[in-house]
């Protein structure tokens, strides 16, 4: 037992989090059951912050996590043997010597829950919630406050997907390789929901939401980490990595947006964009024939990111790539970002001409500001209004709203 | 002599619930008295824990599984099979293969499995 310099309690609380979420990933290989083992690395968390506050952290302290946890899970087995007078398979599991942990058991323990939390058959609001609690070992408060929904409704989702997972036999395994990509589409798209959860809020007090970005990062990092070989992993980190560079630029001093083209480039993070370019390459190479959607959305990111200032973008470059995920992923807002590209690339009546052929968004308020913005700048004040108007009349975070109210107001009326 | 289904529609309810057993005794009470002409029968656990499949574009197509029975009235109840699969991607898969997935939907729904008695 070795005592740390200054253990002061937010670091301990973090590190419990850290290693309790690897230490139930194992946990439930070793019991085949969510439940049991969410409340035996709950128990030992709990036991962990108490006696590591007074005698110090151990040598080990997974392991000693992990021992806990699987006495805990014995107790709480035989307890309910006795309820009901059977023995369960986990019990032999429990039971045998600790199989050495290697990276690679780690590595699928975690993939394995990753999958598991993800699985299409649970609605995705629930997959969100689920990650969020057992990936990433938010409480369900946390979550609530973090998803902007009641905790017990949060209690409720979490109850209802464990039953389900339980009950319906949801597998805990990795998805074989032919069905990987179907299914690493789905895990992906909940990190990076999550990630949008917390980067499209507006900069506010809560701290919650931000948190939400540095989880969805740090899945995103774990999921390319356990399978390097895949691009949609790639892509997703570097596609989180490149917008969240953008983190202290988003926002002015009074939290009000700032759209990309007046962001102050050199307070982008140079670190995050340089990883988030190389990863780029690295996905690209290994899809040179079908792009990944994340890993096409990644690197039109760069383009920006690369760009010294928004009028020194290679517009072409950044055309071309949505071309390329058009063929991919073609969805009206993908044609409503390409159509503003074409705009700046072939200028404002062009991006206009290829705006009004986009159907399907009349109740999208940024199609709306799209064109005003465009017919603005081919002098149609009026229509640029009117534009301006059919966009404030949509709904719309707030922050959004009074952007729109100051172009509106910058435009004469004639 | 004919066969015929008899599906049971009540509240979404857990039959494993303590709070269930009354009616169990009488649901026992009915297998012993048509013991002679059942051939075959189960309680399914709640709608929370059923997926409904669908394959997008029909036969080979992109498999569309989601949370929840199949709630809509478009297509009726026309049919069903009793799978004993490994798992539910197991049951999601052989659901896919089913035509009703192609043209309508296939709900997916765990049967409870009672302890001996």
């Amino acid at each position: 037992m070795t005592r740390p310099p200054d253990p002061t309690r937010a670091a301990l609380v973090r590190l419990v989090r850290d290693e309790g979420r690897r230490v139930l990933a194992t946990l439930v290989r070793l019991t085949g059951d969510l439940q049991l083992a969410e409340d035996a690395v709950q128990d030992a968390t709990v036991r962990a912050l108490e006696s590591w506050s007074s005698t110090g952290v151990p040598a080990e302290p997974r392991g000693w996590l992990t021992l806990t946890a699987r006495r805990r899970a014995i107790d709480l087995i035989r307890r309910e043997a006795v309820r009901t007078g059977k023995e369960t398979a986990a019990m032999f599991l429990l039971d045998q010597d600790d199989p050495p942990e290697t990276p690679q058991t780690l590595r699928d323990d975690q993939l394995r829950l990753m999958f598991v939390c993800c699985h299409p058959s649970l609605s995705l609001e629930t997959q969100v919630a689920f990650a969020l609690r057992t990936l990433c070992g938010l409480s369900t408060s946390e979550v609530g406050l973090a998803l902007l929904v009641p905790e017990t409704t949060i209690a409720k989702r979490l109850t209802r997907a464990r039953q389900k997972i339980r009950m319906a036999a949801i597998p805990y395994r990795v998805p074989e390789d032919h069905e990987l990509p179907d299914r690493l589409a789905g895990v992906a798209a909940v990190v990076y929901l999550l990630f949008n959860e917390g980067y499209s809020a507006s900069a506010g007090d809560d701290p919650l939401r931000p948190a939400l970005v540095v989880e969805a990062t740090r899945l995103a990092r774990l999921l390319s980490e356990l399978m390097p070989g895949e691009p949609a992993a790639l892509g997703l980190l570097a596609l989180v990595l490149l917008q969240d560079s953008r983190r202290d630029t988003r926002h002015d001093q009074d939290r009000r947006p700032v759209l990309l083209a007046d962001q102050d480039r050199g307070r982008w993070r140079r670190s995050l964009i340089e990883e988030g370019v190389i990863l780029v390459g690295h996905a690209l190479r290994r899809c040179p024939e079908r792009p990944d959607p994340y890993v096409i959305q990644a690197a039109i990111a760069a383009c920006h990111a690369l760009a010294p200032t928004w009028e020194e973008t290679d517009w072409d470059a950044v055309v071309s790539w949505y071309d390329v995920l058009l063929a991919v992923h073609d969805t009206p807002v993908v044609r409503l970002n390409r159509a503003v590209a074409v705009g700046e690339l072939r200028g404002p009546a062009a991006g206009l001409t290829e705006l009004d052929c986009i159907p399907g968004l009349a109740d999208y308020p940024l199609w709306h500001a799209a064109r005003a913005e465009l017919l603005f700048r081919v002098h149609r004040a009026a229509d640029a209004r009117t534009a301006f108007v059919a966009a404030l009349q949509l709904p719309q975070n707030s922050a959004q709203q009074a952007h729109l109210e100051r172009r509106l107001a910058t435009i004469p009326t004639c | 002599m004919p066969h015929y289904v008899a599906f049971t529609y009540t509240e979404d309810l857990d039959w494993t619930a303590p709070e269930q057993a009354d009616v169990m005794v009488e649901y026992d009470e009915f297998g012993k008295a048509a013991a002679a002409i059942i051939r075959g029968g189960a309680a399914l656990y709640p709608t929370t824990t059923a997926t409904t499949v669908r394959v997008q574009g029909g036969k080979g197509g992109d498999v569309l599984s989601t949370d929840g029975p199949y709630a809509e009235t478009k297509e009726v109840l026309s049919g069903f099979y009793l799978l004993e699969c490994t798992d539910l991607d197991h049951a999601i898969a052989t659901a896919a293969e089913l035509p009703a997935a192609w043209h309508g939907a296939v709900e997916v729904r765990p049967i409870i499995t009672f302890p001996e008695r």
